[in-house]
């Protein structure tokens, strides 16, 4: 998500669940352009939560858009780096809008949402990046292309290993064929409901895409049952930095690159070699040797200091990376950061110091994620 | 002893020539789950206003101030090892630093409990 900082002038908006929120705790704070919960009970508290029950997110500031048409799947294509025509039909790939220069313009999700033969991909995109975004995938987008973006649903994310046992009280035979990174829907109450096994904590869980009009009915619903406790921005921020998950407008920015930032993953090989999408050129140049100056590594620091966003690396006296975000992990017992660092000392016998307020602290560089993820992965 | 209190969020104890600093419940409360601690080492010399601490909650890093211009005596090394003591603990235990205070006249503007509670009402 980007900074919020450059949104101030605008006062937040209020979203669906803002009442709900408040009369849960909530403290509320300005983000992405929303009033929206930062924490409930206690950062800390809401973190181990999750990692050992279930929290329940609202992520209703991301930007769900629905794209749909004959050709939908080579318009899509042509802006992202996803192999979308061998993406079957409720499966869900993690993707990134490019510029011509390889930089990062978003990090995304995206579900293959067809049905009946007509194309249709379900993309969620960061709250602070969203009209960026629809600005950007409208201009890109042939016209005869259709772009909808689902302004009236909010999102829930019920995160946690127990997250599958409470959907299934609510929506029972739910998650029976549904696995990591894959999607359903469902009539609830009248209302669509949209369902990926996914998240942004490590830990198993859903994003669930659910009207306005039914979304406080849902989050009492799932809230209803004792293993849920909500859960806000705090708690989401730790989590995600435990699991090694870059956050856009911090670790991810337009002067990234998705080699760079350990994100290959996202550039599948089949469209290496055919191309055809926006960046393709830039960041081909950079999988050769020497092409990447720095890469995105975690850092594991020692003692209770955390090193911040901004902060120096070095190597002995020279400078060679900075903190990208970074701080106490709860389930650790340590401070943690991702930074980027220079290509020749992104690996586990590099020297490295952070330096905080004239301190310098020692940093070993080492393998994402900081807590291993609990996905519930087919076959596994 | 009197207590006082700053706009702020920390409170000054005064015993004597002596003055013992920590943060309100109030702010403790704002910061969260509180994970490291920085006191000024003793021998510092504070100028009012100045940057004399820093916490640090899973949130991020905030700077506590010096009410009072002095020198400090004191860092609480009992935070070291436990931080938590200024979530616990914000207005005993977990105190800060210790300082001399240089001017008694500067403790004039500062608020006492009743003034420091009206000040919260008024911010909620």
């Amino acid at each position: 998500m980007d900074d919020p900082q450059e949104f101030e002038e605008l006062p937040p908006e209020k979203l669906p669940l803002d009442q709900w929120h408040r009369d849960h705790g909530a403290r509320m704070v300005a983000f992405a352009g929303y009033e929206m919960p930062i924490q409930y009970e206690g950062i800390v508290a809401e973190h181990e939560w999750t990692r050992s029950k279930a929290g329940l997110f609202d992520v209703s500031h991301m930007g769900q858009l629905v794209i749909s048409g004959d050709g939908a799947t080579a318009a899509l294509e042509a802006v992202l780096p996803a192999n979308l025509s061998t993406l079957k039909p409720g499966r869900i790939r993690y993707s990134l809008l490019l510029n011509e220069t390889g930089g990062i313009l978003d990090d995304l999700m995206v579900t293959n949402t067809s049905r009946d033969g007509q194309e249709e991909f379900y993309l969620v995109v960061n709250g602070a990046m969203k009209w960026d975004d629809i600005a950007w995938l409208r201009e890109h987008l042939p016209d005869d292309i259709t772009m909808n973006h689902l302004d009236d649903s909010a999102l829930l994310a019920l995160q946690g290993p127990e997250a599958a046992a409470v959907l299934e009280g609510v929506f029972p035979g739910c998650t029976d064929d549904l696995y990591f990174m894959q999607g359903t829907g469902l009539e609830w109450e009248g209302a669509m409901i949209g369902i990926g096994r996914s998240g942004y904590t490590g830990e198993d869980g859903f994003e669930i895409s659910v009207p306005a009009t039914h979304a406080e009915k849902l989050a009492d619903a799932l809230l209803a049952d004792a293993r849920v406790k909500p859960a806000g921005l705090g708690a989401r921020d730790s989590l995600r930095l435990e699991a090694g998950l870059p956050l856009y407008g911090h670790d991810l920015t337009e002067d990234t690159d998705p080699v760079s930032a350990g994100l290959g993953f996202a550039l599948p090989k089949s469209r290496r070699e055919t191309g055809g999408y926006v960046g393709h050129g830039a960041c081909m140049a950079r999988f050769e040797d020497g092409g990447c100056a720095q890469s995105r590594v975690g850092l594991a620091l020692e003692g209770r200091l955390p090193a911040r966003e901004g902060a120096q690396v070095f190597a002995g006296d020279a400078l060679v990376g900075t903190v990208t975000s970074g701080g106490f992990s709860p389930t650790l017992g340590h401070p943690i950061a991702m930074a980027f660092v220079e290509a020749e000392h992104a690996h586990s016998d590099a020297d490295l110091h952070i330096e905080v307020r004239g301190r310098r602290l020692p940093a070993r560089v080492v393998s994402l994620p900081f807590v291993p993820h609990n996905y519930a992965r087919k076959g596994a | 002893m009197p207590r006082y209190f700053t706009e702020e969020h920390e409170w000054i104890d005064v015993e004597g020539e002596t003055a013992t600093i920590g943060i309100t419940d109030y702010a403790q409360s704002q910061l969260g789950d509180i994970v490291f601690v920085e006191t000024p080492q003793s021998g510092t010399d504070l100028a009012k206003g100045k940057e004399a601490a820093v916490v640090e909650s899973v949130k991020a890093a905030s700077d506590v101030y010096a009410p009072i211009s002095g020198t400090v005596t004191e860092g609480n090394e009992a935070l070291e090892d436990d931080p938590e003591l200024v979530n616990s603990s914000p207005e005993d235990e977990g105190w800060f630093f210790r300082m001399s205070v240089s001017d008694t006249a500067e403790l004039e503007g500062l608020m006492d409990d009743t003034a420091y509670k009206t000040f919260c009402e008024g911010l909620d």
